[in-house]
């Protein structure tokens, strides 16, 4: 839909529309308070990398936008519609929270493929049960998908009988085959062994170049300078510092940035 | 020779297991058996799905009846367990009858079986079944849940195919008990395998032949069970490499 109105010749270039909005998030574990006050914004066709040390609170907020994780408190607006949440944070509306987890494909760190379906399975699923697409179409459109991440011959092969690099590209796969209006990835290639992590890059750059919109959790940091126009550094559930990547990157203000940058090389 | 078979009573055997006599009657009580252990071990497998979840998910006052049903029922011997049952049951169900104004009712043998094993297996099955569903990973749930799959569809479509594995090999032994525990509803007057079996030894005084041929029965029950649980365990691990492939 979207992009048959892009293609449209004669139209002038609209104002990108917002696709991702949090606004003041907080959650805690208990006694815990893992986010304090959390705002950020992603228009479409936004690739925002998430950087920052371990524990502090990357993928939280990446689950709480999908409520994976029920927020303490704050504002999650999704392509324009605000989820509607209770006082305690949880979903109030379980159909609109499903419907509205169509839209945001998720990338997990683990793969998390349903082991027991093969590739073609794995990725024709959510289209076919959720999306009630016809079979056969979402057949054609799984064979394609899984072609385009070079995955193409391993329709029926299960997961567990790839390489993580393999079995990630699967995943990505599977979350383009809803046909997202974002992406999250939460550290994509952390499980890899260090010669796989490139060919799973290649695939997440493509799709940064074809304007997918992408929330990026990463500690590839040379990736996150090359792909995204928008940096997150995120320090004890608070955003220190964001900015375009030459700015985080190349004149980080914030000592603390700056430390983290030099610790991760 | 004649006369060493008929000592050990096998002269006789071929004509005494003939299907047209008492070799009938203990087909017709393994049949009855069969009904009932597959009546027991389905009852027993719907009542163990909600029994699981509910353990794992339900409020504070479902866990806690669970918690009692399956305690309770694993405590006691299965044999006090088919008298109670069945009487109790059999009791609670002529009350109602004479209360709507009906006479006593003629309570049906299988369905007494079925529902009397199947509340047995439950207990078992809600245990075997709980284990499995919490080895599933959480990732493959959260998955789902991520993609908009809602719970029920999640239960359907992941957690119950994901957990197949683990939960195969308990099922299939308490499959095994369903049909041997059968034979304790040969108390209450039913005629499964047992009972016919000791029926038609005690009026032919032949007794080795008619229980060596209802432990044929049972043994064979067994071997054909163990083979279709081999092919079902195979296909619930569809997806797992196996450990044999894995150290070649
Ligand atoms: N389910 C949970 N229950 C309790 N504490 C949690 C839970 N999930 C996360 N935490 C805590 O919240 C904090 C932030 O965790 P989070 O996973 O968001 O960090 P992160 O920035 O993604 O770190 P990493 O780079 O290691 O993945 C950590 O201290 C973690 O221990
Ligand atoms: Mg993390």
């Amino acid at each position: 839909m979207d992009r048959a109105t892009a293609a449209a010749p004669e139209q002038e270039p609209e104002p990108r529309r917002e696709a991702i909005r949090v606004e003041n998030l907080h959650k805690s574990f208990g006694s815990l308070e893992v986010l304090k006050g959390v705002d950020l914004t992603a228009q479409q066709g936004d690739v925002v990398a998430i950087i920052g040390g371990s524990g502090s609170g990357k993928s939280t907020m990446l689950r709480c936008i999908n409520f994976l994780e029920t927020p303490s408190s704050g504002k999650i607006v999704i392509g324009g519609e605000e989820v509607a949440m209770r006082a305690d944070g949880s979903p109030a509306n379980q159909k609109q929270i499903e419907r509205i987890r169509t839209k945001l494909a998720m990338v997990f760190q683990q793969f998390n493929l349903w082991t027991h379906r093969t590739l073609l399975e794995n990725v024709i699923e959510v289209p076919v049960h959720v999306l009630k697409m016809p079979k056969p179409q979402a057949i054609e459109r799984a064979r394609e998908l899984l072609a385009r991440v070079g995955l193409g011959g391993k329709e029926d092969t299960f997961p567990a009988y790839l390489s993580g690099g393999q079995q990630q590209r699967a995943a990505i796969a599977r979350a383009l085959a809803v046909d997202p209006s974002a992406m999250l990835f939460d550290e994509p290639t952390s499980a890899l062994d260090p010669e796989l992590v490139g060919e799973v890059l290649t695939v997440i750059r493509d799709l940064a170049a074809e304007g997918r919109t992408m929330l990026l959790v990463t500690h590839e940091m040379k990736f996150a300078r090359e792909v995204a126009n928008h940096v997150v550094y995120l320090y004890q559930g608070r955003i220190e510092e964001q900015g375009p990547p030459a700015e985080v990157f190349g004149n980080p203000q914030s000592e603390r940035l700056k430390q983290f940058l030099s610790s991760v090389g | 020779m004649t006369g060493l078979l008929e000592i050990l009573g096998l002269g006789a055997s071929a004509e005494l297991l003939s299907l047209s006599g008492w070799g009938g009657n203990l087909l017709r009580g393994l049949a009855n058996s069969l009904q009932i252990a597959f009546g027991a071990f389905g009852l027993g497998l719907v009542i163990g799905l909600f029994g699981a979840y509910g353990k794992l998910y339900g409020g504070k006052v479902t866990r806690d009846l669970l918690a009692i049903y399956t305690t309770v029922i694993r405590a006691v011997p299965e044999l006090v367990l088919i008298l109670i049952l069945y009487y109790v049951g059999s009791d609670i169900i002529n009350q109602i009858s004479e209360a709507m104004g009906g006479g006593r009712v003629e309570i049906n043998g299988v369905a007494a079986g079925i529902w009397v094993l199947g509340v047995v297996q439950g207990a078992y099955a809600t245990e075997v079944l709980r284990g499995a569903i919490q080895a599933v990973p959480t990732g493959q749930i959260e998955a789902a849940k991520s993609y908009g799959m809602p719970a029920i569809m999640i239960m359907r479509r992941v957690t119950i195919p994901a957990m197949m594995s683990f939960a195969v090999p308990g099922l299939a032994n308490l499959w095994l008990i369903a049909t041997k525990d059968t034979a304790l509803l040969a108390v209450v007057g039913f005629n499964e395998l047992t009972l016919e079996t000791r029926q038609a030894a005690s009026s032919t005084r032949a007794y080795f032949t008619f229980f060596l041929a209802a432990g044929f029965l049972y043994l064979m029950v067994t071997l054909c069970s163990g083979a279709v649980f081999a092919r079902i365990e195979k296909w619930a691990r569809r997806g797992q490499p196996s450990l044999k492939e894995g150290s070649a």
